[in-house]
Protein backbone atom coordinates (compact mmCIF):
# COMPACT_ATOMS: atom_id res chain seq x y z
CA UNK A 1 0.00 0.00 0.00
CA UNK A 2 2.60 2.41 1.18
CA UNK A 3 4.89 1.52 -1.93
CA UNK A 4 1.66 2.63 -3.75
CA UNK A 5 1.19 5.71 -2.45
CA UNK A 6 5.39 6.42 -2.65
CA UNK A 7 4.73 5.80 -6.53
CA UNK A 8 1.91 8.14 -7.09
CA UNK A 9 3.70 10.92 -5.01
CA UNK A 10 6.51 10.66 -6.80
CA UNK A 11 5.22 10.30 -10.31
CA UNK A 12 3.17 13.68 -9.11
CA UNK A 13 6.47 15.28 -8.33
CA UNK A 14 7.84 14.30 -11.88
CA UNK A 15 4.41 15.70 -13.25
CA UNK A 16 4.84 18.96 -11.51
CA UNK A 17 8.45 19.18 -12.20
CA UNK A 18 7.59 18.88 -15.92
CA UNK A 19 5.01 21.21 -15.63
CA UNK A 20 6.75 24.02 -14.10
CA UNK A 21 9.84 23.44 -16.76
CA UNK A 22 6.48 23.62 -19.64
CA UNK A 23 5.82 26.89 -17.88
CA UNK A 24 9.19 28.08 -17.86
CA UNK A 25 9.81 27.56 -21.29
CA UNK A 26 6.52 29.41 -21.81
CA UNK A 27 7.33 32.50 -20.38
CA UNK A 28 10.66 32.42 -21.94
CA UNK A 29 9.26 32.38 -24.96
CA UNK A 30 6.82 34.66 -24.91
CA UNK A 31 9.24 37.23 -22.73
CA UNK A 32 11.53 36.43 -26.08
CA UNK A 33 8.67 36.86 -28.69
CA UNK A 34 7.45 40.26 -26.65
CA UNK A 35 11.38 41.66 -27.14
CA UNK A 36 11.18 40.78 -30.53
CA UNK A 37 8.97 43.35 -31.53
CA UNK A 38 10.51 46.41 -28.64
CA UNK A 39 13.71 48.93 -29.66
CA UNK A 40 16.61 48.76 -29.08
CA UNK A 41 18.21 46.59 -31.62
CA UNK A 42 21.42 45.30 -31.21
CA UNK A 43 22.64 45.41 -34.78
CA UNK A 44 26.05 44.95 -34.68
CA UNK A 45 25.22 41.63 -32.59
CA UNK A 46 22.98 40.13 -34.99
CA UNK A 47 25.46 40.48 -37.85
CA UNK A 48 27.73 38.47 -35.81
CA UNK A 49 25.15 35.91 -34.75
CA UNK A 50 24.54 35.78 -38.60
CA UNK A 51 27.78 34.66 -39.03
CA UNK A 52 28.24 32.46 -36.22
CA UNK A 53 24.80 30.38 -36.94
CA UNK A 54 24.96 30.83 -40.44
CA UNK A 55 28.73 31.06 -42.53
CA UNK A 56 30.55 28.90 -39.81
CA UNK A 57 27.20 25.64 -40.10
CA UNK A 58 27.97 26.12 -44.32
CA UNK A 59 30.49 23.31 -44.23
CA UNK A 60 29.17 20.79 -41.82
CA UNK A 61 25.48 21.47 -43.31
CA UNK A 62 27.13 21.15 -46.88
CA UNK A 63 28.61 17.86 -46.26
CA UNK A 64 25.74 15.97 -44.58
CA UNK A 65 23.40 17.00 -47.66
CA UNK A 66 25.40 16.05 -50.16
CA UNK A 67 25.93 12.67 -48.36
CA UNK A 68 22.33 12.47 -47.82
CA UNK A 69 21.35 12.76 -51.46
CA UNK A 70 23.60 10.01 -52.55
CA UNK A 71 22.48 7.68 -49.91
CA UNK A 72 18.91 8.54 -50.82
CA UNK A 73 19.57 8.16 -54.57
CA UNK A 74 20.81 4.88 -53.69
CA UNK A 75 18.26 3.32 -51.81
CA UNK A 76 15.47 4.41 -53.82
CA UNK A 77 17.52 3.41 -56.98
CA UNK A 78 17.63 0.07 -54.81
CA UNK A 79 13.94 -0.50 -53.68
CA UNK A 80 12.36 0.54 -56.60
CA UNK A 81 14.11 -1.92 -58.81
CA UNK A 82 11.85 -4.39 -57.32
CA UNK A 83 8.92 -2.77 -59.41
CA UNK A 84 11.44 -1.55 -62.17
CA UNK A 85 10.18 1.92 -61.21
CA UNK A 86 14.48 2.76 -61.16
CA UNK A 87 13.47 5.94 -63.60
CA UNK A 88 11.71 7.84 -60.76
CA UNK A 89 14.93 8.42 -58.87
CA UNK A 90 15.39 11.99 -59.64
CA UNK A 91 12.18 12.72 -58.25
CA UNK A 92 11.99 11.06 -55.34
CA UNK A 93 15.26 11.88 -54.32
CA UNK A 94 14.37 15.85 -55.28
CA UNK A 95 11.05 15.79 -53.03
CA UNK A 96 12.72 14.02 -50.46
CA UNK A 97 15.38 16.67 -49.84
CA UNK A 98 13.36 19.77 -50.37
CA UNK A 99 10.30 18.29 -48.52
CA UNK A 100 11.90 16.61 -45.30
CA UNK A 101 15.37 16.00 -45.61
CA UNK A 102 16.91 19.01 -46.21
CA UNK A 103 15.71 20.92 -43.41
CA UNK A 104 15.66 18.33 -41.28
CA UNK A 105 19.32 16.95 -41.57
CA UNK A 106 20.18 20.77 -41.40
CA UNK A 107 18.22 21.29 -38.76
CA UNK A 108 19.41 18.39 -36.39
CA UNK A 109 23.56 18.99 -37.43
CA UNK A 110 22.68 23.16 -36.53
CA UNK A 111 21.36 21.79 -33.39
CA UNK A 112 24.28 20.49 -32.67
CA UNK A 113 26.47 22.96 -33.16
CA UNK A 114 24.62 25.95 -32.11
CA UNK A 115 22.05 25.42 -29.37
CA UNK A 116 25.15 23.96 -27.90
CA UNK A 117 27.34 27.00 -28.74
CA UNK A 118 24.75 29.68 -27.70
CA UNK A 119 23.67 27.59 -24.50
CA UNK A 120 27.73 27.30 -23.43
CA UNK A 121 27.80 30.90 -24.18
CA UNK A 122 24.90 32.36 -22.48
CA UNK A 123 25.18 29.60 -18.89
CA UNK A 124 28.42 30.71 -18.61
CA UNK A 125 27.29 34.37 -18.36
CA UNK A 126 24.68 33.45 -16.19
CA UNK A 127 27.20 31.19 -13.83
CA UNK A 128 29.49 34.31 -13.71
CA UNK A 129 26.98 36.88 -13.13
CA UNK A 130 27.21 38.32 -16.52
CA UNK A 131 23.57 38.74 -17.19
CA UNK A 132 22.79 39.58 -13.48
CA UNK A 133 26.00 42.75 -14.71
CA UNK A 134 23.72 43.47 -18.04
CA UNK A 135 20.42 43.99 -15.68
CA UNK A 136 22.48 46.62 -13.49
CA UNK A 137 23.81 48.07 -16.13
CA UNK A 138 19.95 49.01 -17.59
CA UNK A 139 20.38 46.24 -20.13
CA UNK A 140 17.59 44.09 -21.04
CA UNK A 141 19.56 40.53 -21.15
CA UNK A 142 16.43 38.92 -23.21
CA UNK A 143 17.02 42.20 -25.97
CA UNK A 144 20.76 42.11 -25.74
CA UNK A 145 21.63 38.22 -25.45
CA UNK A 146 18.28 36.46 -27.46
CA UNK A 147 16.80 38.49 -29.76
CA UNK A 148 19.94 38.85 -31.90
CA UNK A 149 20.32 35.04 -31.97
CA UNK A 150 16.61 34.46 -32.48
CA UNK A 151 16.73 36.54 -35.72
CA UNK A 152 19.93 35.16 -37.01
CA UNK A 153 18.97 31.48 -36.60
CA UNK A 154 15.08 32.61 -38.14
CA UNK A 155 17.10 34.65 -41.19
CA UNK A 156 20.18 32.36 -41.97
CA UNK A 157 18.31 28.76 -41.46
CA UNK A 158 16.28 28.87 -44.79
CA UNK A 159 19.34 29.91 -46.59
CA UNK A 160 21.19 27.26 -45.03
CA UNK A 161 18.37 24.63 -46.43
CA UNK A 162 18.27 26.57 -49.67
CA UNK A 163 22.12 25.88 -49.70
CA UNK A 164 21.37 22.08 -48.53
CA UNK A 165 18.38 21.15 -51.50
CA UNK A 166 20.94 22.23 -53.71
CA UNK A 167 23.46 20.20 -52.38
CA UNK A 168 21.31 17.28 -51.45
CA UNK A 169 20.07 16.93 -54.95
CA UNK A 170 23.87 17.49 -56.34
CA UNK A 171 25.00 14.62 -54.48
CA UNK A 172 21.82 12.52 -55.67
CA UNK A 173 23.11 13.78 -59.18
CA UNK A 174 26.52 12.48 -58.57
CA UNK A 175 25.68 9.03 -57.12
CA UNK A 176 23.06 8.37 -60.13
CA UNK A 177 25.75 9.69 -62.99
CA UNK A 178 28.58 8.14 -61.53
CA UNK A 179 27.45 4.28 -60.36
CA UNK A 180 23.72 4.36 -61.76
CA UNK A 181 24.38 5.01 -65.22
CA UNK A 182 22.31 7.82 -65.17
CA UNK A 183 22.29 10.17 -67.96
CA UNK A 184 23.44 13.77 -66.41
CA UNK A 185 21.27 16.26 -68.38
CA UNK A 186 17.78 13.83 -68.01
CA UNK A 187 18.52 13.70 -64.33
CA UNK A 188 18.75 17.19 -63.52
CA UNK A 189 15.71 18.13 -66.27
CA UNK A 190 13.58 15.44 -64.12
CA UNK A 191 14.73 17.04 -60.85
CA UNK A 192 13.78 20.22 -62.25
CA UNK A 193 10.59 19.57 -63.80
CA UNK A 194 9.13 17.96 -60.84
CA UNK A 195 9.85 19.67 -57.90
CA UNK A 196 6.90 22.77 -57.58
CA UNK A 197 7.58 26.31 -55.65
CA UNK A 198 5.36 24.27 -52.67
CA UNK A 199 7.92 21.54 -52.43
CA UNK A 200 10.97 24.44 -51.88
CA UNK A 201 9.02 27.27 -49.85
CA UNK A 202 7.53 24.21 -47.37
CA UNK A 203 11.02 23.38 -46.75
CA UNK A 204 11.94 26.86 -45.98
CA UNK A 205 9.49 27.64 -43.45
CA UNK A 206 10.14 24.56 -41.86
CA UNK A 207 14.16 25.63 -41.61
CA UNK A 208 12.98 29.16 -40.49
CA UNK A 209 10.58 27.10 -37.51
CA UNK A 210 13.95 24.84 -36.60
CA UNK A 211 16.10 28.00 -36.75
CA UNK A 212 13.77 29.30 -33.74
CA UNK A 213 13.29 26.49 -31.63
CA UNK A 214 17.84 25.70 -32.25
CA UNK A 215 18.27 29.53 -31.14
CA UNK A 216 15.36 29.70 -28.52
CA UNK A 217 16.81 26.30 -26.70
CA UNK A 218 20.10 27.11 -26.84
CA UNK A 219 19.50 30.96 -24.82
CA UNK A 220 16.52 28.85 -22.43
CA UNK A 221 18.68 26.33 -21.46
CA UNK A 222 21.81 28.59 -21.02
CA UNK A 223 19.75 31.37 -19.14
CA UNK A 224 18.44 28.31 -16.62
CA UNK A 225 21.70 27.02 -15.86
CA UNK A 226 22.66 26.59 -12.37
CA UNK A 227 26.32 25.93 -10.77
CA UNK A 228 29.66 26.26 -11.97
CA UNK A 229 31.34 23.99 -14.89
CA UNK A 230 29.05 21.02 -15.07
CA UNK A 231 25.74 23.26 -14.83
CA UNK A 232 26.79 24.78 -17.78
CA UNK A 233 28.18 21.32 -19.61
CA UNK A 234 24.37 20.01 -18.16
CA UNK A 235 22.89 23.36 -19.77
CA UNK A 236 24.04 22.58 -23.95
CA UNK A 237 23.06 18.82 -23.47
CA UNK A 238 19.73 19.80 -22.29
CA UNK A 239 19.57 22.03 -25.19
CA UNK A 240 20.63 20.21 -27.72
CA UNK A 241 18.63 17.15 -26.68
CA UNK A 242 15.55 19.36 -26.34
CA UNK A 243 16.37 21.11 -29.93
CA UNK A 244 16.80 17.94 -31.62
CA UNK A 245 13.21 16.62 -30.45
CA UNK A 246 11.47 19.60 -30.97
CA UNK A 247 13.02 19.72 -34.34
CA UNK A 248 11.48 16.89 -35.52
CA UNK A 249 8.22 16.82 -33.78
CA UNK A 250 7.86 20.07 -35.27
CA UNK A 251 8.68 18.55 -38.49
CA UNK A 252 5.71 16.18 -38.17
CA UNK A 253 3.31 19.02 -37.15
CA UNK A 254 4.22 21.15 -40.18
CA UNK A 255 4.45 18.17 -42.47
CA UNK A 256 0.52 17.27 -41.52
CA UNK A 257 -0.22 21.28 -41.54
CA UNK A 258 1.60 22.08 -45.49
CA UNK A 259 0.42 18.85 -46.90
CA UNK A 260 -2.55 17.19 -45.61
CA UNK A 261 -5.53 18.85 -46.74
CA UNK B 1 15.74 62.39 10.28
CA UNK B 2 17.42 63.15 6.84
CA UNK B 3 16.22 60.50 4.09
CA UNK B 4 17.80 57.38 3.72
CA UNK B 5 18.91 56.40 0.22
CA UNK B 6 18.14 52.80 0.19
CA UNK B 7 15.76 51.52 2.62
CA UNK B 8 14.74 47.69 3.00
CA UNK B 9 12.07 46.70 5.18
CA UNK B 10 11.00 43.41 6.28
CA UNK B 11 12.71 41.86 2.74
CA UNK B 12 11.93 38.01 2.31
CA UNK B 13 13.39 35.60 0.07
CA UNK B 14 13.47 31.99 -0.71
CA UNK B 15 14.25 29.52 -3.20
CA UNK B 16 12.31 26.86 -2.73
CA UNK B 17 11.65 25.54 1.06
CA UNK B 18 14.91 27.26 1.88
CA UNK B 19 14.72 30.31 3.07
CA UNK B 20 17.48 32.53 2.41
CA UNK B 21 16.37 36.06 3.79
CA UNK B 22 14.00 36.25 6.62
CA UNK B 23 12.63 39.85 7.43
CA UNK B 24 15.84 41.83 6.62
CA UNK B 25 15.36 45.82 8.24
CA UNK B 26 18.33 47.93 6.83
CA UNK B 27 18.95 51.46 5.92
CA UNK B 28 21.84 52.88 3.80
CA UNK B 29 22.03 56.70 4.51
CA UNK B 30 22.97 59.07 2.62
CA UNK B 31 27.02 59.35 2.16
CA UNK B 32 27.33 56.32 4.19
CA UNK B 33 29.53 53.55 3.59
CA UNK B 34 27.69 50.85 5.10
CA UNK B 35 29.08 47.09 5.26
CA UNK B 36 27.00 44.17 6.07
CA UNK B 37 28.73 41.02 7.43
CA UNK B 38 28.05 37.38 7.41
CA UNK B 39 29.05 33.83 6.57
CA UNK B 40 29.37 32.29 3.13
CA UNK B 41 25.70 31.88 1.93
CA UNK B 42 24.12 33.73 5.07
CA UNK B 43 22.07 35.44 1.58
CA UNK B 44 24.37 38.36 1.57
CA UNK B 45 24.48 38.74 -2.33
CA UNK B 46 20.47 37.87 -2.40
CA UNK B 47 20.19 41.11 -0.44
CA UNK B 48 22.14 43.05 -2.75
CA UNK B 49 20.39 41.12 -5.90
CA UNK B 50 16.55 41.99 -4.24
CA UNK B 51 17.43 45.71 -4.20
CA UNK B 52 18.66 45.81 -7.33
CA UNK B 53 16.08 43.81 -8.90
CA UNK B 54 17.92 40.94 -10.08
CA UNK B 55 15.94 39.25 -7.84
CA UNK B 56 12.11 39.48 -6.89
CA UNK B 57 11.70 39.62 -2.97
CA UNK B 58 8.75 37.46 -2.00
CA UNK B 59 7.92 39.82 0.82
CA UNK B 60 8.47 43.60 1.84
CA UNK B 61 9.66 45.84 0.65
CA UNK B 62 12.35 48.36 -0.78
CA UNK B 63 12.75 52.12 -1.19
CA UNK B 64 15.21 54.23 -2.44
CA UNK B 65 15.10 58.11 -2.00
CA UNK B 66 12.28 57.41 -0.12
CA UNK B 67 10.89 55.82 -3.38
CA UNK B 68 9.39 52.25 -3.14
CA UNK B 69 10.85 50.21 -6.20
CA UNK B 70 10.11 47.14 -5.14
CA UNK B 71 7.87 46.00 -7.74
CA UNK B 72 9.54 48.22 -10.76
CA UNK B 73 9.90 46.69 -14.06
CA UNK B 74 10.73 47.81 -17.31
CA UNK B 75 12.19 51.32 -18.21
CA UNK B 76 11.35 52.40 -14.34
CA UNK B 77 13.69 49.94 -13.11
CA UNK B 78 16.15 50.98 -15.63
CA UNK B 79 16.00 53.93 -15.06
CA UNK B 80 16.39 53.78 -11.30
CA UNK B 81 19.74 51.15 -11.84
CA UNK B 82 21.26 54.38 -13.71
CA UNK B 83 22.26 55.62 -10.16
CA UNK B 84 23.14 52.45 -9.06
CA UNK B 85 26.89 50.61 -9.85
CA UNK B 86 27.48 47.14 -8.69
CA UNK B 87 30.63 45.40 -8.40
CA UNK B 88 30.17 41.77 -8.59
CA UNK B 89 32.25 39.44 -6.66
CA UNK B 90 33.50 37.66 -9.57
CA UNK B 91 34.00 41.03 -11.07
CA UNK B 92 31.77 39.70 -14.02
CA UNK B 93 32.94 41.23 -16.81
CA UNK B 94 31.65 40.39 -20.40
CA UNK B 95 34.54 38.16 -21.82
CA UNK B 96 33.60 38.96 -25.08
CA UNK B 97 34.28 42.58 -24.65
CA UNK B 98 37.70 44.59 -24.88
CA UNK B 99 37.97 46.45 -21.44
CA UNK B 100 37.57 49.61 -22.75
CA UNK B 101 33.65 48.34 -23.63
CA UNK B 102 33.21 46.71 -20.64
CA UNK B 103 33.78 49.95 -18.63
CA UNK B 104 31.75 51.90 -21.11
CA UNK B 105 28.53 49.44 -21.15
CA UNK B 106 26.43 51.05 -19.42
CA UNK B 107 27.44 54.50 -21.27
CA UNK B 108 26.74 53.46 -24.27
CA UNK B 109 23.74 51.30 -23.88
CA UNK B 110 22.32 52.86 -21.02
CA UNK B 111 22.75 56.38 -21.46
CA UNK B 112 23.26 56.89 -25.37
CA UNK B 113 26.80 58.18 -25.39
CA UNK B 114 28.96 57.66 -28.51
CA UNK B 115 31.35 55.11 -28.59
CA UNK B 116 34.28 57.42 -29.48
CA UNK B 117 33.43 59.49 -26.65
CA UNK B 118 32.75 56.54 -24.23
CA UNK B 119 36.17 55.30 -24.85
CA UNK B 120 37.53 58.52 -23.70
CA UNK B 121 35.63 58.60 -20.50
CA UNK B 122 36.45 54.69 -20.14
CA UNK B 123 40.24 55.26 -20.45
CA UNK B 124 39.62 58.00 -18.06
CA UNK B 125 37.76 56.04 -15.65
CA UNK B 126 40.40 52.80 -15.73
CA UNK B 127 43.48 55.80 -14.66
CA UNK B 128 41.38 56.28 -12.05
CA UNK B 129 41.42 52.60 -10.80
CA UNK B 130 45.35 52.47 -11.69
CA UNK B 131 45.02 50.83 -15.23
CA UNK B 132 46.92 52.85 -17.93
CA UNK B 133 45.50 52.81 -21.55
CA UNK B 134 46.74 49.95 -22.86
CA UNK B 135 44.90 47.61 -20.84
CA UNK B 136 41.75 49.10 -22.36
CA UNK B 137 42.37 47.05 -25.58
CA UNK B 138 42.88 43.64 -23.49
CA UNK B 139 40.33 41.41 -22.91
CA UNK B 140 39.08 40.83 -20.07
CA UNK B 141 40.33 36.87 -19.35
CA UNK B 142 43.96 37.81 -20.10
CA UNK B 143 43.65 40.17 -16.87
CA UNK B 144 44.61 38.89 -13.01
CA UNK B 145 42.29 38.69 -10.65
CA UNK B 146 42.84 41.38 -8.98
CA UNK B 147 42.94 43.59 -12.34
CA UNK B 148 39.47 41.96 -13.36
CA UNK B 149 38.34 43.81 -10.09
CA UNK B 150 39.74 47.18 -11.16
CA UNK B 151 38.34 47.06 -14.70
CA UNK B 152 34.84 45.75 -12.41
CA UNK B 153 35.19 48.62 -10.19
CA UNK B 154 35.94 50.77 -13.48
CA UNK B 155 32.94 50.25 -14.87
CA UNK B 156 30.84 50.40 -11.75
CA UNK B 157 31.82 54.12 -11.25
CA UNK B 158 31.96 54.63 -15.22
CA UNK B 159 28.33 56.20 -15.23
CA UNK B 160 28.81 58.70 -12.13
CA UNK B 161 26.57 56.47 -9.88
CA UNK B 162 24.87 58.04 -6.56
CA UNK B 163 25.15 54.28 -5.06
CA UNK B 164 27.49 51.74 -5.77
CA UNK B 165 27.33 48.08 -4.19
CA UNK B 166 30.29 45.72 -3.70
CA UNK B 167 30.25 42.53 -3.31
CA UNK B 168 32.77 40.81 -1.81
CA UNK B 169 35.53 43.52 -3.19
CA UNK B 170 38.52 41.61 -1.55
CA UNK B 171 37.90 37.77 -1.64
CA UNK B 172 40.12 35.98 -3.55
CA UNK B 173 42.93 38.57 -3.57
CA UNK B 174 46.01 38.19 -1.87
CA UNK B 175 46.18 40.58 1.26
CA UNK B 176 48.04 43.28 -0.64
CA UNK B 177 45.96 43.40 -3.56
CA UNK B 178 42.98 43.44 -1.27
CA UNK B 179 44.61 46.77 0.64
CA UNK B 180 44.59 48.02 -2.74
CA UNK B 181 41.29 47.64 -3.59
CA UNK B 182 39.81 48.69 -0.10
CA UNK B 183 42.21 51.91 -1.04
CA UNK B 184 40.86 52.56 -4.46
CA UNK B 185 36.97 52.02 -2.75
CA UNK B 186 37.84 54.97 -0.05
CA UNK B 187 39.02 57.16 -2.65
CA UNK B 188 36.87 56.81 -5.07
CA UNK B 189 34.15 57.05 -2.40
CA UNK B 190 35.50 59.91 -0.83
CA UNK B 191 35.83 61.61 -4.61
CA UNK B 192 32.39 60.60 -6.19
CA UNK B 193 30.96 61.21 -2.35
CA UNK B 194 28.63 58.15 -3.40
CA UNK B 195 26.65 56.13 -0.93
CA UNK B 196 28.12 52.35 -0.60
CA UNK B 197 26.87 49.36 0.54
CA UNK B 198 30.11 46.55 0.62
CA UNK B 199 29.25 42.85 1.75
CA UNK B 200 31.99 40.63 2.75
CA UNK B 201 33.88 38.26 5.37
CA UNK B 202 36.52 39.86 5.46
CA UNK B 203 36.64 42.11 8.79
CA UNK B 204 39.94 43.56 7.95
CA UNK B 205 38.41 45.25 4.94
CA UNK B 206 35.03 45.76 6.66
CA UNK B 207 36.99 48.07 9.29
CA UNK B 208 38.79 49.80 7.12
CA UNK B 209 36.11 50.88 4.51
CA UNK B 210 32.76 51.12 7.07
CA UNK B 211 31.18 54.11 8.64
CA UNK B 212 28.86 51.35 10.10
CA UNK B 213 28.61 47.55 10.29
CA UNK B 214 25.63 45.16 10.13
CA UNK B 215 25.62 41.58 10.51
CA UNK B 216 23.57 38.95 8.42
CA UNK B 217 22.92 35.88 10.00
CA UNK B 218 19.92 33.23 9.58
CA UNK B 219 18.05 35.73 7.23
CA UNK B 220 18.16 38.55 9.55
CA UNK B 221 20.58 41.57 10.78
CA UNK B 222 21.17 40.34 14.38
CA UNK B 223 23.46 43.34 14.99
CA UNK B 224 24.45 46.78 13.64
CA UNK B 225 26.68 50.08 14.79
CA UNK B 226 29.17 51.95 14.19
CA UNK B 227 32.83 50.39 13.08
CA UNK B 228 33.95 51.43 16.46
CA UNK B 229 31.76 49.77 18.13
CA UNK B 230 31.89 46.21 16.70
CA UNK B 231 34.82 45.45 19.26
CA UNK B 232 32.13 45.95 22.15
CA UNK B 233 28.86 43.93 20.51
CA UNK B 234 28.49 42.31 23.31
CA UNK B 235 26.82 39.90 20.61
CA UNK B 236 28.28 36.72 20.85
CA UNK B 237 27.78 35.91 17.14
CA UNK B 238 29.37 39.07 16.25
CA UNK B 239 32.27 38.23 18.98
CA UNK B 240 32.49 34.43 17.04
CA UNK B 241 32.47 36.32 13.44
CA UNK B 242 34.88 38.59 13.81
CA UNK B 243 37.88 36.48 15.59
CA UNK B 244 36.73 33.81 13.46
CA UNK B 245 36.31 30.92 15.94
CA UNK B 246 34.85 27.33 15.23
CA UNK B 247 33.12 27.41 18.83
CA UNK B 248 30.57 29.73 19.43
CA UNK B 249 26.26 29.95 18.70
CA UNK B 250 26.98 30.33 15.47
CA UNK B 251 26.88 26.52 14.01
CA UNK B 252 28.23 25.91 10.68
CA UNK B 253 25.75 23.98 8.27
CA UNK B 254 28.12 21.46 6.93
CA UNK B 255 25.32 19.55 5.31
CA UNK B 256 22.77 21.72 3.26
N1 LIG C 1 19.19 31.94 -8.00
C1 LIG C 1 19.24 31.10 -6.94
N2 LIG C 1 18.52 29.96 -6.94
C2 LIG C 1 18.54 29.13 -5.89
N3 LIG C 1 19.26 29.33 -4.78
C3 LIG C 1 20.01 30.44 -4.71
C4 LIG C 1 20.04 31.38 -5.78
N4 LIG C 1 20.87 32.40 -5.44
C5 LIG C 1 21.32 32.09 -4.20
N5 LIG C 1 20.82 30.93 -3.75
C6 LIG C 1 21.08 30.31 -2.45
O1 LIG C 1 20.93 31.30 -1.47
C7 LIG C 1 21.92 31.16 -0.47
C8 LIG C 1 22.62 32.47 -0.23
O2 LIG C 1 23.40 32.78 -1.36
P1 LIG C 1 24.30 34.08 -1.44
O3 LIG C 1 23.47 35.29 -1.24
O4 LIG C 1 25.03 34.00 -2.73
O5 LIG C 1 25.32 33.91 -0.24
P2 LIG C 1 26.49 34.88 0.19
O6 LIG C 1 26.12 35.40 1.53
O7 LIG C 1 27.72 34.02 0.27
O8 LIG C 1 26.61 35.94 -0.84
C9 LIG C 1 22.84 30.05 -0.91
O9 LIG C 1 22.54 28.90 -0.17
C10 LIG C 1 22.50 29.83 -2.36
O10 LIG C 1 22.60 28.48 -2.68
MG1 LIG D 1 27.95 36.19 -2.34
Amino acid sequence: MSAVLEFVAASGAITLAAFEQVGRLWLFTWRSIFALFRPPYYWRLMGQQILRIGYYSLPVVGLTAFFTGGVLALQIYIGSDRYGAEAFVPQIVVLGITRELGPVIAGLMVAGRVAAAIAAEIGTMRVTEQIDALTTLSTNPIRYLVVPRLIAAVITMPILVAIADSIGVLGGYVVATTTLNFNGSVYLKNSIDFVTNEDIYSGLIKAAVFGFIIALMGCYSGFNSKGGAQGVGTATTNAVVAASILILAANYLLTSLLFVR
Amino acid sequence: MTQPKVELRGVKKSFGSKVVLDGVDLVLGNGESLVVIGGSGTGKSVMIKCVLGILRPDAGQIFVDGEEVTDLHGRARDHMLKQFGMLFQGAALFDSLPVWENVAFGLIQGHGVKRKQARDIAIEKLAKVGLSADVAMLSPAELSGGMQKRVGLARAIAADPKVIFFDEPTTGLDPIMADVINDLIISTVEDLGVSTLSITHDMASARKIADRIAMLYRGKIIWQGATEQIDQSGNPYVEQFIHGRAEGPIQMELRR
